[in-house]
């Protein structure tokens, strides 16, 4: 199954290389892993996605906590949460096709970033069946670059 | 008033309670060495910088504190490696120093630079490269934190040349804090309960205790609980000395090359109560087959060794000293506890296990011919009356050392146990004689084995270390041989060392004392002659070649399915 992982780590050099090391040598999988700084410039948080049963995520989310510099693990599939990714595709747009990319951009609310005489190039955010009923629908026109940040997610806020 | 950075770092190493260091030197570290010099810290200079580790990793062990290791940038640093990672894999608290190439070099490709921070990231506990000479003293104080507390393991600090030499002034002591690491130490008492009444209830239960009892001392507590409880108990190769070996509830160790009681009482339990032990596959063999009948209760400081290899019922994340007391406080108090009672509950049980252990005990035949390697260790155990330190190198000898040394206490069996690193024993005997210069430490050594770490026997020469080193040498690197015989039809490829030194004259070379015994009659004269010597002895046994290790689990069977003598 897949899940969704949280991390909050310490911003320091070699971080990143204790998590995807702990991936590696341990033979979890990653999907996606995406990393930036937060407000305070001292802590960094990461979102991964990766699959496996539940006694696989359960090793991921201990051995992640074990490490020296992380803070904070959450398994945020395992709450409400919502995610996001952005993709930014090249996609063929020649004579007969620029006015079908650009409805298809419309319905999907993405933005045109960059504009040639035989191809825009797309911004797209949503969730991840999102992003992917994009690029399915833009394939045949002919998908001539594409880049992914993967997936972010936040646990949503209780609300009462 | 301005200190450089290695003043810094020996003001912080004796703030720290460091009284040894094994190192080796190099053009990195030559500040720190010239510091060292300057204080009371003894340093010890090693032959092979993983001999510099081992040694910190046995000394550790006996005291019952962190070992510390320091050497320089580049192939010093490379040589740590196995001596780290056997000491992540056994969980050892050690502090490796390596020099490296000033800041301004690093990522340069300069002379002896290597990414030792990279290379160790998989089997330290913890590392650090300290970039500003601001961070040294902090980072030393966080690193022997990290080490001694939770799961106890090894911590490596990268020293770049000009971090060492620049000038601070001292920081003043304070308690380290940090955000990110905060071991569990005390037992949710929820789950001390439930653990207790699963055991007033269980009429077959075993305790299999490992490393973690003796790391974090919780022997008393153990032997407590399992005699109030009349508890028989295994233990792994790590645990041995956790429980008195002697005792009548000991089953010996479990495993592989456990004793078939100890396989069997597990086989048949009905609860089974994991303490600082992680499921190791050498312990389980067939992971579906361990303990298939038997409720598991697991205490482990460390949670992601719980439930990583057997699913648990009873999970209680703690330090073992501080879970063990829980559990013996409740019972003391409690209404439904009643010392007797268990006694005659687990009666059919314990009378099954001297069946057991009646039918199959640890055996071998000693004829007038050949010494038989476990003769020599139950020797070994008689003439030192069980009190001494053993280490042991890696492979038959190792097994023959755990199964016949009949461990009465803690911190008195060395042996490289996760890694397994042929070489381990005889550095480690050093290291335990520098930390209990008053006791017999004995490198119960393979003939193959000794040889990866022989140039240590200038080191234990220099240092007036008088260890004993007991060679069974059977001409092969028998545990590999063992599993040729038994599983690729006797092809010994690679595994017969006929051609090898002279002992007794190698040691003499070094200015130690060479004994060698051929027969069995000579074992007790050369083992007494040994004890009697205040010097560096290698003891050389000739032995029955061929012998084998038995009872043996072979590799992926359910433990029940041992091979027997
Ligand atoms: C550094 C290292 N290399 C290889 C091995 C694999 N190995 C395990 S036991 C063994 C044989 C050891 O021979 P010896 O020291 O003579 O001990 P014996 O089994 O004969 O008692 C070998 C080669 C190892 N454990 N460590
Ligand atoms: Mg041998």
């Amino acid at each position: 199954m897949k899940h969704t992982i949280s991390v909050l780590l310490q911003n320091k050099p070699g971080v990143l290389s204790r998590v995807t090391g702990l991936f590696s040598g341990r033979g979890f999988n990653i999907q996606s892993l995406s990393v930036a700084e937060t407000l305070d410039e001292g802590i960094s948080s990461l979102t991964l996605v990766t699959a496996g049963d539940d006694n696989i995520i359960e090793q991921i989310t201990k051995q992640l906590h074990k490490l020296i510099d992380v803070i904070k693990v959450i398994d945020v599939s395992e709450t409400d949460f919502v995610e996001r990714e952005m993709v930014i595709i090249r996609v063929n747009a020649e004579s007969h096709t620029r006015a079908e990319v650009l409805r298809i951009i419309d319905i999907f609310r993405g933005k045109v970033v960059d504009v040639s005489p035989k191809s825009y190039a797309v911004e797209i955010t949503g969730s991840v069946s999102k992003v992917k009923a994009v690029i399915d629908i833009l394939k045949p026109i002919g998908i001539q670059e594409i880049v992914r940040t993967g997936t972010i997610a936040m646990a949503r806020a209780k609300k009462s | 008033m301005k200190v450089t950075g290695a003043q810094a770092m020996m003001k912080c190493l004796e703030e720290q309670g460091v009284e040894v260091i094994f190192g080796f030197p190099g053009g990195a570290v030559i500040d720190i060495y010239d510091e060292l010099m300057k204080t009371d810290i003894q340093h010890v200079l090693v032959r092979h910088e993983q001999a510099a580790v081992h040694a910190a990793d046995a000394y550790g062990r006996v005291k019952g504190d962190v070992g510390v290791a320091l050497v320089t940038s580049g192939p010093g640093a490379t040589n740590t490696v196995t001596g780290i990672a056997s000491a992540y894999m056994d969980s050892i608290p050690i502090v490796v120093f390596t020099g490296q190439v000033p800041t301004a070099l690093i990522g340069n490709d300069a002379f002896q630079e290597v990414d030792i921070v990279g290379i160790t990231r998989p089997c330290t506990k913890h590392n650090y490269l300290v970039k500003n000479v601001e961070d040294l003293v902090p980072t030393i104080r966080e690193a022997f934190h990290i080490a001694r507390t939770g799961r106890p393991g090894p911590v490596l600090i990268d020293l770049p040349k000009d971090v060492v030499a620049a000038k601070i002034k001292f920081p003043e002591p304070k308690p380290v804090k940090m955000q990110s690491y905060r071991p569990t130490y005390e037992p949710h008492p929820g789950q001390i309960q439930k653990a207790c009444k699963a055991m007033l209830k269980a009429k077959k239960p075993v305790v299999y205790a490992g490393g973690g009892v003796i790391a974090s001392n919780s022997n008393e507590e153990l032997t407590e609980l399992a005699k109030n409880l009349h508890m028989p108990v295994t233990m792994t190769l790590m645990g041995l000395g956790g429980f008195p070996g002697t005792d009548p509830l000991s089953l010996g160790m479990l495993g592989m090359h456990g004793t078939y009681t100890a396989n069997m009482a597990v086989a048949n339990c009905d609860l089974l109560i994991a303490v600082g032990a992680r499921f190791d596959d050498r312990v389980t063999g067939k992971i579906d087959a361990f303990a298939p009948n038997a409720k598991i209760i697991h205490v482990d400081i460390d949670p992601t060794s719980i439930s990583k290899n057997v699913g648990v019922d009873i999970p209680i994340v703690a330090d073992c000293k501080h879970a063990l007391a829980a559990m013996n406080n409740y019972l003391r108090t409690s209404a439904d506890f009643d010392s007797d009672d268990l006694k005659e509950k687990h009666t059919p049980f314990l009378s099954q296990i001297d069946e057991w252990k009646k039918k199959h005990p640890l055996g071998y035949i000693q004829d007038d011919e050949k010494i038989k390697p476990q003769f020599v260790v139950e020797k070994l155990h008689q003439l030192t009356k069980g009190d001494a330190i053993i280490t042991t190198e890696v492979g038959q000898n190792q097994m023959w050392a755990a199964q016949f040394y009949h461990f009465n206490h803690p911190r008195a069996f060395m042996t490289s146990g996760g890694l397994g690193v042929m070489g381990y024993g005889f550095p480690a005997a050093i290291g335990a004689q520098m930390a209990a210069p008053d006791r017999t430490v004995i490198d119960v050594a393979g003939d193959g084995s000794i040889q990866m770490n022989i140039q240590e026997l200038a080191t234990a020469r220099q240092y007036k270390c008088p260890v004993k080193i007991a060679i069974l040498n059977n001409s092969y690197l028998g545990m590999v041989r063992q599993w040729q015989e038994l599983f690729y039809d006797k092809r010994y490829s690679g595994t017969d060392i006929e051609v090898a030194p002279d002992f007794v004259k190698l040691a003499e070379a070094y200015g130690a004392v060479g004994l060698r015994a051929s027969k069995p009659s000579e074992v007790e004269p050369v083992i007494k002659e040994a004890l009697a010597t205040n010097n560096t002895v290698i003891m050389d046994f000739v032995i029955s070649r061929e012998e084998g290790v038995y009872p043996m689990v072979p590799a992926g069977k359910a433990t029940t399915e041992m091979l027997l003598v």
